[in-house]
């Protein structure tokens, strides 16, 4: 699905992300786990066109597309939920979710100024799509609530919910489960569950340490910028490195 | 909705009764120049308000549309109305360019940008003597010629026209920001990165948000011209930015009508306040800050606030929907 390719980012002297070769099959979950600072969000940031690499390559389904603006990475079916996600306080859930499905739309101006069918056509199926997202993430009763009063949970769902409205074939998220209670991050995990059995491939960067090696398929261990490890839960665990400049004795002990 | 319907037929109403209310000439005149500023402040909220660019060349548009129309006129004869046409294509088409450039710039970057962009248009507005008469200014701008039966010489005529112009400018600024594109230009605003991910094209977004907006200056500054028949550099000033921007705020920004109703309540306060002079901004700018301790939002933006909050209050909650499989059992 996704191959990424010796792929390197600098801030001036600061080589954010270094040498990172990976792939990611279609279907499967792939957790990016490691230390704060190790360089997570910016490969994301990289992989969804928000900012170019320095070098290295990306290429979606054998396609290249190393250095394409986001917005057109979105057009291609990449989908991402940011660590804290910018809703518009002050309208409802589903106005908030109606312009995710913009981008497979053409209306423009002069159908806004004529009020065209074609317009009216779109902004039915945005509506739909919303409104089918947001029953998705098993939301659809808080639609009409004001985005300023969803709880913490809500706003992570809805989240998903927006970017399932794009129709992602791979879907990035960080931190999906930050700052939400142990009970709820069960519910986001059976929530990433239900939309990768849709066939949307999933990377997740989490810090969750339990719920990363329960619902991962395959884990990459990023450290200052570098690939330290990558493979199954189980051979993570067990990785010195990885125990070493991630996990902790501790948690290799627990299990 | 019904309300909203409601108070939307009596503005109109109200608007349309006034010059048979108005104790006489000069309060029509000072209700024709608030809507003609309404119009621009139209524009101004729909980059400023609705699309997160705080443009604050946007006189400089208007005075743009008002030497199109003040010079084509006066200068080379060509017929008012060809000019008044010509007004809003040649801001839009300034503003495109200008966009271009400016949009580049994010947030306050873009801000001092465009404010330079607007102290370099009064420049040259008042030192390209050759082609704007510089100080002296633009004397003698014809009024706007009768169409048919209707005439606009008189204050009666020229109240009605800049009201027509005002309506339609509401109008068709409703159909933009209810629809998709509306919801495009929201969506930048509320984040860019966001809307980025999003598949949202930033630059077209913006840069159509800004082209509209500069069209919008561009009329509002045509009817000035047709409206006071002399135009001079001032009317570029940042000021009057400034005082568009103070009215949408007061009003709402980032609302349809806020920019609309601020202007108005602007426009009277000042005159009310005559008496004071040159102290009149020390009763004004205290009133304003009150004004927004207690409408954050401004007055419209507050109230839809209310309103949506009710309406939301309103719905009938779900109990407790567990609608994911397994997220209960994983509990």
């Amino acid at each position: 699905m996704l191959d990424v390719q010796g792929l390197n980012k600098a801030f001036g002297g600061l080589r954010a992300v270094r040498d990172i070769d990976a792939s990611f099959e279609r279907g499967k979950i792939t957790a990016i786990i490691g230390p704060n600072g190790a360089g997570k969000t910016t490969f994301f940031n990289l992989v969804a066109g928000a900012i170019r690499p320095t070098s290295g390559r990306i290429l979606l389904k054998g396609e290249e597309m190393t250095g394409l603006r986001a917005d057109l990475i979105a057009r291609r079916g990449v989908a991402r939920t940011f660590q804290t996600t910018a809703l518009f306080d002050h309208a409802s859930v589903l106005d908030n979710l109606i312009v995710g499905h913009r981008l497979r739309t053409r209306s423009g101006f002069w159908d806004a100024l004529i009020g065209s069918g074609r317009l009216a056509a779109e902004e039915r199926e945005c509506r739909r799509k919303a409104e089918e997202a947001l029953d998705f993430v098993g939301l659809s009763h808080i639609g009409n609530r004001l985005a300023a009063d969803v709880s913490q949970d809500e706003r992570k769902r809805i989240a998903f919910a927006l970017a399932l409205t794009t129709e992602p074939e791979l879907l990035l998220a960080d931190e999906p489960a930050g700052g939400v209670n142990p009970d709820e991050t069960n519910g986001l995990a059976a929530l990433m569950r239900k939309i990768v059995a849709t066939g949307v491939t999933l990377i997740l960067i989490e810090h969750k340490m339990r719920m990363v090696m329960e619902l991962a398929d395959k884990i990459i261990v990023l450290d200052h910028g570098e690939k330290i490890a990558d493979g199954t839960p189980q051979d993570i665990r067990s990785h010195q490195r990885v125990i070493d400049a991630y996990l902790g004795a501790d948690h290799a002990a627990a299990h | 909705m019904s309300v909203r319907l409601a108070i939307t037929a009596l503005a109109i109403g109200l608007a349309l009764v006034f010059p048979f209310i108005a104790p006489n000439d000069y309060y029509l005149s000072v209700m024709a120049l608030v809507y003609v500023n309404a119009l621009a402040a139209l524009g101004l909220n729909l980059t400023a308000g609705y699309t997160g660019q705080l443009n604050l060349a946007h006189g400089g548009f208007v005075a743009i549309g008002a030497y199109t129309v003040g010079l084509l006129t006066v200068d080379y004869g060509t017929p008012f109305w060809i000019a008044f046409a010509l007004s809003g294509v040649v801001a839009a088409g300034l503003g495109f360019f200008v966009g271009l450039l400016s949009l580049r710039l994010k947030g306050h970057y873009f801000a001092i940008f465009t404010l330079c962009v607007g102290s370099v248009i009064t420049l040259l507005i008042e030192k390209w003597d050759s082609l704007t008469h510089g100080v002296v200014g633009v004397i003698g701008i014809p009024a706007p010629p009768g169409l048919g039966p209707i005439r606009f010489d008189t204050s009666i005529g020229q109240y009605y026209l800049v009201l027509a112009f005002l309506l339609l400018g509401l109008f068709v600024m409703r159909r933009i920001v209810d629809s998709l594109v509306g919801r495009t230009f929201v969506a930048i605003r509320n984040s860019e990165d966001l809307a980025e991910a999003l598949g949202i094209d930033l630059m077209r977004n913006k840069i159509l948000a800004f082209v509209i907006s500069t069209f919008y200056a561009g009329v509002s500054g045509a009817l000035y011209a047709g409206y006071v028949r002399f135009l001079g550099p001032d009317i570029a000033g940042v000021s009057r930015t400034f005082d568009l921007l103070s009215a949408s705020v007061l009003g709402g920004l980032g609302t349809l009508t806020g920019p609309v109703v601020g202007t108005i309540i602007v426009a009277w306060l000042t005159q009310y306040l005559q008496f004071l002079q040159d102290y009149r901004m020390v009763v004004f700018g205290p009133l304003l800050i009150l004004a927004l301790i207690l409408f954050p939002r401004g007055i419209v933006g507050s109230l839809e606030l209310w309103a949506a909050r009710r309406k939301a209050m309103a719905e009938p909650r779900a109990p407790q929907a567990a609608p994911l499989a397994g997220a209960s059992e994983n509990a």
